[in-house]
Order: structure tokens, then sequence, then C-alpha cells
């Protein structure tokens, strides 16, 4: 029997907004255990919620890009259980009345176009950080994270390979990165996803009992965790045993998933709406001026770039795929680089510096105005393409200035005709059997003496101007 | 006369020319309490820190325009007082002491107020009788084999004795009025939202509002001058359109008032009956224009306040549970004995009855027949109170059924004691604010409160005709046998 | 409503409340009771009615979104009944 893998998914994703979503303590990542908090974060009682504008126009605006549905009268529910990451024993969040409904993505997979409905999302606090100190067998609970805004972004189960799963949540990560919502970093948690997971015989309609999949913390994790997790089903459902409805943790060492302890009662949240938080009214002016604010988004850029610049389309795609590289492409661009040319340059050069540092293009320590001087720097003959990758190298980490590098490190190409003109004259007076090489049309012969050229004038001279000054005269 | 027998008004105006010291003041106060201490209305006395703290007010100093400047008071202890401990009355809370002020605590201490201490109350405000306070029942000082009513039973029964001059309480279902009615004194809940509710410990979030208990209306107007408006840290509370004080004019000409059929009929003691019905003479007598009409959907308000209530409790509750502050059960080997052993042990019985209850009104299958269910009766119940308000500028009600109970009559029946809450829960759920104010006593010398009931935001017209009641009787003048001697 | 002592059992623990058997006989009639009385609500013809949360109708009561100090950590985890210095400390909550 061939089995058809049934995909969902739920994104949680940490919102930019400097302060938590209930109170006015920082966001930032890390800090002292506890150190960011207040009575409204650590539960203490008497303390009050009181919403932080940005998360709701930041949910706004993701529902927006997501094609969702808004709602214009929305609410916070109270999700009741007892854990200790969660200080209140209940978590805000929304079940009745979320922000965004019934959104869609268009996804261009390798297998063609893929739609892939949004259910809903919502907005809602993170909870705290636990961690266990076996010294004292004590599990430590650090509640810096707890308020944190999030929104929880739930697919339809539309996905059937993890190709479509990484290229909803490259897509996604995208247009959140070019709203400025969130930065999407998975490695620091701010990037979340839980993978739902059932099987069933090809061509059937009818859904399998699935299983959620937590602890997924990057693309490779999730892509490994799908196979296992569907081939486990099917081996199951083959050997006639059910599949339980559970929650299973993956394992990245053990490269595998295991059922996590179910927790007693887990279900039944009792829900109910938050008397302390009033509701919310979008009026129309407000989700136009949202609207208004939406900003260019990644396949509106590339098909721009496309018409307006020409460039290839995996270029295209690659520049298009971070807000940041785009940004840095079309900044360097309006300082006057050739598109073609600075692309060329941030294919090659920037991309493979970034990724041998292991730096992300939003940390990128080179400035639009540095590249866009070595690419001019190429164009006017003064640097040759070697020298300018050279000095690309050299200039990358500390953003030094070009012009004073070149100076000081005498790179700059030898442009003038006389100096060449002599040069090459000297080489042909010097090397007369290569001479008679070439013209009895021994074509090796001439590199031999582009070389000497080069050597005479210490590498700086410009390829084109030796070629031109060697061809006119061997050629004569 | 004592100066326990004066108002908060009177003392301020004595401290502001010299007659007496703020600290004078604080020992007036503390020796009352001291003569007192059987009726156990304060859970913590913060006798030398109040002390010290009386001393460093000065004339003229920050705060001293209030006309409450130095008057000592008292804080139920339901409400955070930074570094005093805040247990509401319960084992589970231990020796919490809040790392911060609650907002109503904070704009006092501004004006100057005096805080003697923190007030006897039931145990998470849960309770009509202050008997489920684990600091031991509070006592009437009419009668101390009687209950002075709850949950704020303390801070009535310590304004009634002159312990303090006035309070600050919560009322979530009639917590403020029903022992202000016990206790022979005034004691308002301003609209939902007048008073931030920023470091009150919830019950009822939806229902829950901070106000004042103290000899008269316009001692109350006075204390919500200083606590009420709009807090940043409270989204719920309220622009405030005060101040109030200087607006009681005592003038009722023309005052139509409403009296609901529903709360004189059956289960009604006739001597409070026939005392709350004789307030409406005195206010006609002064012009207003007094009329029985009906109001069936006030029946429904005991079951949708206590689905409501509890539902909300369960959740507010929850927080309690031995990791972060307060008490926590010995010995327990993982997570969930943790929580359950503490909880258990930590919560009395009236708590965690209705903890299961508000649990059970959430729980799967049974939100709509119950919350959901009780949430629409709520919204038919203000639709009925918004109708009488297009009539009434005001509703005059008994404030309970009888006088004080003995104490333990009302425990064993928890249904009974709910029942008891007929005539204030309703206001609780409109939102509305009420005022419970002394009208009589019955032939037992108990004091009968009769309760003025305004629509949203009409503190006003509900203060100023309590005050003109009060400028026509002496009710709230009275103290229990003779002064504070008992 | 009829109050089954199952469905007493399953409140208690999702309210991690564990009543000793003496009782919970008693909890048990009492809550029967209770929500016996509270059935005269299912007279009420609430056909149409929008449940009402909020009595006062206030609508996006929000703040800015700018960063104030956090408390001090020592006051927060002063109450805390296991003292440390840094965390609040519970038994082993996570694997």
């Amino acid at each position: 029997m061939t089995w058809e893998t049934v995909i969902g998914l739920e994104t949680h994703v940490e919102l930019a907004t400097k302060t938590k979503i209930f109170c006015s303590c920082t966001t930032q990542f890390g800090g002292e255990p506890n150190t960011h908090c207040c009575p409204v974060c650590t539960g203490m009682p008497g303390a009050l919620p009181v919403l932080n504008e940005k998360v709701l126009e930041f949910a706004v605006k993701a529902g927006l890009a997501l094609n969702c549905q808004i709602t214009r009268r929305c609410r916070f529910d109270r999700k009741n259980y007892f854990y200790p990451d969660l200080p209140k024993a209940y978590q805000i969040s929304q079940l009745y009345l979320p922000i965004c409904r019934d959104g869609a993505v268009s996804l261009s997979t390798p297998a063609g176009e893929k739609h892939i409905r949004i259910h809903e999302l919502h907005m809602e606090e993170d909870a705290g950080k636990l961690v266990h100190d076996p010294w004292l067998d004590q599990t430590r609970a650090d509640y810096n994270r707890c308020g944190v805004p999030l929104i929880e972004i739930v697919t339809e189960p539309d996905f059937r390979t993890a190709d479509e799963v990484v290229a909803y949540l490259e897509h996604l990560r995208s247009t959140l990165q070019y709203l400025g919502v969130s930065d999407c970093k998975m490695q620091e948690g701010s990037l979340r996803c839980d993978v739902n997971l059932s099987v069933r015989p090809a061509g059937s309609a009818q859904l399998g009992t699935r299983t959620e999949m937590k602890n997924l913390s990057s693309f490779k994790a999730i892509t490994r965790a799908i196979a296992y997790e569907a081939r486990r089903q099917i081996e199951l459902l083959e050997e006639g045993k059910p599949v339980v409805q559970q929650t299973r943790r993956w394992d990245e060492n053990k490269d595998a998933t295991f059922a996590m302890r179910s927790k007693e009662n887990a279900q039944d949240y009792r829900y109910f709406p938050d008397p302390d938080l009033p509701q919310l009214f979008l009026s129309e002016a407000y989700l136009e001026r949202l609207r208004r604010e939406q900003p260019e988004l990644s396949p509106a850029k590339a098909a721009r770039y496309r018409r307006d610049w020409d460039l290839p389309p995996y270029d295209v795609q690659m520049l298009t795929s971070q807000k940041a590289l785009a940004d840095f492409f079309e900044q360097t661009v309006a300082l006057g680089a050739p598109p073609k040319q600075a692309s060329n340059w941030i294919m090659g050069q920037v991309l493979g510096a970034l990724s041998a540092r292991g730096l992300d293009s939003r940390d990128m320590p080179l400035t639009p105005r540095t590249l866009a001087r070595l690419i001019q720097l190429v164009q006017s003959g003064r640097l040759n393409r070697n020298t300018a990758v050279k000095v690309f190298d050299a200039v990358f980490d500390s953003d030094a200035d070009v012009d004073a590098y070149v100076k000081e490190h005498g790179l700059e190409q030898v442009c003038d005709a006389e100096l060449v003109e002599d040069a090459v004259a000297q080489v042909l007076a010097d090397h007369p059997k290569s001479v008679a090489d070439y013209r009895s049309g021994k074509e090796k012969a001439f590199g031999f003496l582009v070389g000497q050229v080069m050597r005479r004038l210490k590498g700086q001279a410009s390829p084109p101007a030796v070629h031109a000054a060697l061809h006119s005269r061997l050629d004569k | 006369m004592e100066w326990s027998a004066y108002t908060a008004l009177e003392l301020g105006t004595a401290i502001k020319e010299g007659a007496l010291s703020p600290a004078q003041a604080v020992q007036a106060g503390l020796d009352a309490a001291g003569r007192h201490t059987h009726l156990n209305s304060f859970i913590t006395l913060a006798g030398t820190r109040a002390l010290e703290r009386a001393q460093q007010l000065r004339p003229g100093g920050a705060g001293a325009e209030s006309p409450l400047y130095g008057v000592p008071m008292g804080v139920k202890d339901n409400i955070c007082t930074k570094g005093i401990k805040t247990t509401c009355a319960s084992m589970i809370l231990g020796d919490f002491a809040p790392p911060y002020d609650a907002a109503a605590v904070e704009r006092l201490n501004q004006a100057g107020a005096v805080c003697l201490g923190k007030l006897n109350m039931d145990e998470f405000a849960m309770g009509s009788t202050t008997e489920t306070s684990y600091y031991g029942p509070v006592r009437n000082p009419w009668d101390p084999g009687r209950v002075p009513g709850g949950s704020s039973g303390g801070a009535a029964a310590a304004v009634a004795a002159g312990e303090i001059w006035y309070a600050i309480g919560s009322d979530t279902g009639g917590s403020i009025r029903q022992p202000a009615a016990f206790c022979g004194v005034t004691g308002m809940k301003p609209t939902y939202g007048a008073v931030s509710r920023y470091g009150l410990i919830a019950y009822a979030s939806s229902l829950d509002q901070v106000g004042p208990i103290a000899r008269s209306a316009a001692d109350c107007a006075a204390v919500l001058d200083v606590i009420a408006g709009r807090d940043r840290r409270d989204s719920t509370s309220l622009e405030y359109a005060g101040p109030l004080l200087p607006r009681l004019t005592g003038e009722v000409r023309g005052m139509r008032i409403g009296l609901p059929g529903q709360c004189f009929g059956d289960g009604l003691n006739k001597e409070v009956r026939a005392a709350v019905l004789a307030a409406a003479e005195i206010l006609k007598s002064r012009g207003a224009r007094v009329e029985e009409f009906s109001m069936p959907m006030l029946d429904y308000g005991v079951p949708a306040y206590y689905i409501i209530a509890c539902a909300e409790a369960s959740s507010n509750l929850a927080r309690f549970d031995g990791v972060k502050y307060g008490w926590r059960a010995e010995g327990c080997q993982d997570l969930t004995e943790l929580y359950t052993k503490t909880r258990t042990q930590g919560f009395g019985p009236e708590v965690k009855r209705r903890i299961l209850l508000g649990t059970f009104v959430l729980s799967a299958g049974y939100y709509d027949a119950y919350y959901k269910k009780a949430l629409q009766a709520k919204a038919l119940i203000k639709s009925a109170f918004d109708l009488a308000f297009q009539t009434y500028d005001l509703l005059l009600t008994p404030v309970t059924p009888t006088t004080a109970p003995k104490l333990g009559e009302t425990l064993s029946d928890p249904l009974q004691m709910y029942l008891s809450d007929v005539y204030t829960v309703p206001v609780n759920l409109a939102g509305l604010p009420g005022l419970s104010m002394p009208c009589g006593f019955d032939s037992r010398g108990l004091p009968i409160g009769a309760q003025l009931i305004g629509p949203l935001l009409g503190d006003l017209p509900v203060l100023n005709a309590a005050h003109a009641f009060q400028l026509e009787t002496d009710y709230h003048r009275r103290m229990p046998k003779g002064g504070d001697a008992l | 409503m009829k109050i089954a002592q199952e469905i007493v059992d399953y409140v208690s623990a999702l309210s991690r409340l564990s009543l000793p058997e003496g009782e919970k006989a008693a909890m048990q009639r009492e809550l029967e009771k209770i929500l016996q009385y509270m059935d005269v609500l299912e007279g009420l013809d609430t056909a149409g009615v929008e449940p009402m949360s909020h009595v006062i109708p206030l609508e996006n009561i929000m703040r800015e979104d700018r960063v104030m100090p956090s408390q001090d950590r020592g006051e927060l985890l002063a109450g805390a009944p296991v003292p440390d210095q840094e965390a609040f400390l519970t038994p082993k909550s996570v694997e």
C-alpha cells in the first residue's frame, strides 16, 4: 500500500517588540535569570495585564501579509493549566475570537505551486524557562521570557512533504522579517514549530490519527523528524497497530521522536474571556493605516528585480529571500553600482564571506557604501577583479575605507598606457622565441607574454589593457 | 466627645487645626484597638510603623491639602501594602509581604494617610461573615456573639469600634456594603473601574472593586476623591469625574427613587423592611419622589453571581501553588504533590468549595450550561437596571435580609449564606455604584442598613442621597454601647 | 444537576486539590445542592443574548511599547518559600 503523509503546523513566533505583551519589562533575549521581571511577569497577587499596542499592530500586519481575515472585535481568553513555567497558572491567549483567521499562502516548490491555508493566527504570552539543577535536584524557574509576545500561526493540514513544510517556514520567516515583526531566529527560539502529522492510505479522504511533535529547533530537525515520524506511523499501521494520539518530543541526538509523559487532564484548559483585558475594536481607519504601512514583500520585490533589472531567477530568489540581503543589495545599487555587478558580488563574495563566518545577513559587518565603492573601482579599471576580491576579504569585517586600503597597499591598477607600452616592448624584446611561437600559431605563447608583462608591472596592470597592447604589436 | 466618635473628616479638620497631632490620632486608634482585641479586627497591627509615619507628617507637607491628611485608617488584608504582610486571611499566603503597594494605597499615602494595619476578612474575600478567616473570626462590636458580616468584616468592625476612622475594603458581591450594614457604618462600592484594582488580590476580577468604609457618606466621598481615577496599570480603570466631596449638597428635591418590589418580598425580616421603608420616607420628606416598581431579573442575581465569581476565582487562585510566594507544604517529592498538598492544606473549606464550583462550571461540557448562561443572565440583569434607570435616578433596597446572625449560624449551610447576598450581588454584576448606610436598629439593638444604587458612574447622586439622609438622621453617629467602651 | 463522585474527583484533580476521603461526600452533597439551586437559570430565556464578559464597554486600552525598569530581583524572590538568589525553585519539572 502507498501511504500519504498529512501535516499541519503550529508555529510560535516571538514578536520583535521592545517590551513584553502585558507589562513594560524588556523582551531582550538572555539576561541574568529573573532580572527582566516585575510583579506582572512573576504572577504576583494583585498584578494586572495591560496590552502593548505594538503587539496588536504586529499581529495584524502578519495577518494581512498572510492574507487573513482580521477579526474586528477580538479579545483575550485565559487558558488554565498548572505548570511552573506559567506563574499565573493561566496563559493569556485567544481561543474564541483570534485576531486573524482564514488566510492562505502560495509557495513555489520544486514540484510546483503549493497552496497552504492558514486556519488562524492569535496573540498570546510566552512562558518562562525551566532548567533542572542536578546539584540541588530542583528545577529553577526563570521568568524573563514570561510575557514575551507571541503569535501562533496554525495552518490547515495541507502539507504532504517535508519540502513543503520547509518552503512554508522559509516563506513565513522571510515575510515576518520583511514586516519587521519578528527576527525569527530559530536558534534563540523566536520561531518555534510544532508539527502535527498523520498518515493515511493514498487516495483516502479521511485523516488518520495524528501525533504532535515538539522541540524542533531547525529546518534540518523538522525534515528528519517528519521522515522519522511518518515511517514510524506507517510501520505501526502496517503491523496492524494503532497510532496513538499523543505529543512526541524530537530528540536531535537520537534522531527519533519519543512520547512525552502525558500531562494529566491536560486537555481541559477551561478557557474563558479574560476579565482583566477589555475587548479590542479595530476600526477601518486603523486597518487602512496598517495596510498602507505594509512594506514590499519578497514576491513583489522579486518581480520588480526581474522586471527592472533583468536579473536571473536564482539570483532574484536568493537576494529577496532575506530582507537584510535585499536591503543591502538595493542600497548598493542606489549608490551607483550596476545591479548585475552588485548581484554578482553579493551572490559570490558576500554570501561566501557570511557563511564562512557563520553570520546571518542581518549581522553583516560590511556596508553597502564599501561594496559600491569597490565595484566602482573595478568598473573604472582602477582595480582588477582579483585584487578587488582580495580587498573585499580584507575590509569585510572592519568595513575599512577601500580607497585608503588600496592606496596603503599600493594596489591600484596601472592604467597609464605608456607604462604598459614600455613593459610590453621590453617583454617582446626579451622573449623573441615566444613572439615567434605566437606568430606561428601557438596561442599558449600569448598567455606567457601576458604573464611576463603583468610580472613586470607587479600584477597591478589592467588585464584588458595588457591584452590590447600585446595584440596591437603582435598582430601587426 | 472622644476622638473615636469623630468622623474621618472631622478628625482631619481637628488635625489641620492643631487640636491633635497625627501621632496623637494614631495613639487614639491604637488605644481603641487595644481595648477591643476580642473583636479581632486586625490581622496585622502596624502600630510602630504608623507612629513613625505619623511623626513624619508636618502641617503643609506633601498631601496636606487632603481633608484626610494624617487621619489613621486601615487596609483590608487583600490589598497589597509594600513590605507589610498581606495574607488574604489565608494560610496559603503565609508571611507574604508584597514588593509593591496597591494603586489605592499609593494614592492614600500621597494624601498623607496613616495606615494602622491590615484588616481581617473572609479568606480571599469569600464569605459573608468573616468567619472563614485563617486568623479567626471577627466579632461584631454591637454584639460580640454575632458576626460583623463579610468579607470586609474587620474593616467594618474597626470603623464601628472607633479603632480607625476609615478603611479601604473590596466588594465583589457585597463585601463592603453588607458588613457596613451589620456594623452600623457607611460603605460604598463605587462604579466598577472607578478605583484601580492594581494590587487588589483578585477574587473575581470582573466584579471586584475597591471602596471605602467610614462613618458617613461624606467620609466615603473624601476617600474616593483620593483613591478613584484612571490608573495605567489597570486596563479596566476609568476616568473619574471628581472631586465628589465639594458637590455633596444634600439636595434631593425632585430626585426619583425606585424601590424594586423583589427586594421587599418574602425572606426579608420585618424590622429590616420597616427601617428601609422609613429611610425612603425620610428621603421623601426632603423632596425625593419614591415609588415601588418591579424588577424580576433580580431573582437571577445570586446564581449568575456565584457561577461567574467562582469561575474567575478558580483561575485567579490557581497561582497560589507554593512556588513563588507564600506557604509551601513540606516533604513533597514531585510537582503535582507539591501543588496538591500546598493547595489542599493552604486553602480553607469555603475557598476550596468555590474553586471546585468554578472549575466545574468552566470545564468541558458544562461551560455553556453554566458559565455562558450566567454571562447571558448578567447581560439581562444589566439591561434591567438600564431600563430602571430610565425612570429612576436611584434605587433603594435593603442590604441584607436580616441583621447580623450569631457566630457559626450560617457557616454550616453555604447555600443559605449565598442566598443572603441577594440584594447586593446584582449591583456587582451590573458594575453599578452601591452604598450601604445605617438606617436604624432592630429590637436587639443591631444596626440595619439601606442600600442606594445608582446608574453607571452615578457615584455622586448615590453619595449625595446618602448625605441627605445623614443630614436628617444620626444612625451613622451612634457607637456600640456608649462609645468605644464595650 | 446530579454531581457524581467522579465529577468531584475530576474537578479536584484539575484544581490541584485533594479532599480527604472524609470530606468528599459532604463536598459532593454541597456542590450538588448549590448547582441544583443554580439550575433556576435554566428557566431564563437567553435566546439571542450575547454573553457579557465586560460590563463597562471599554475598548482598545493599551500602552505604548516603551521599556520601564524591571523590579529588583531580590524583592521578587524575597517571598519565595525556598530561598534562592536567582530563581524560583520547584521539584523536578523538566526531563
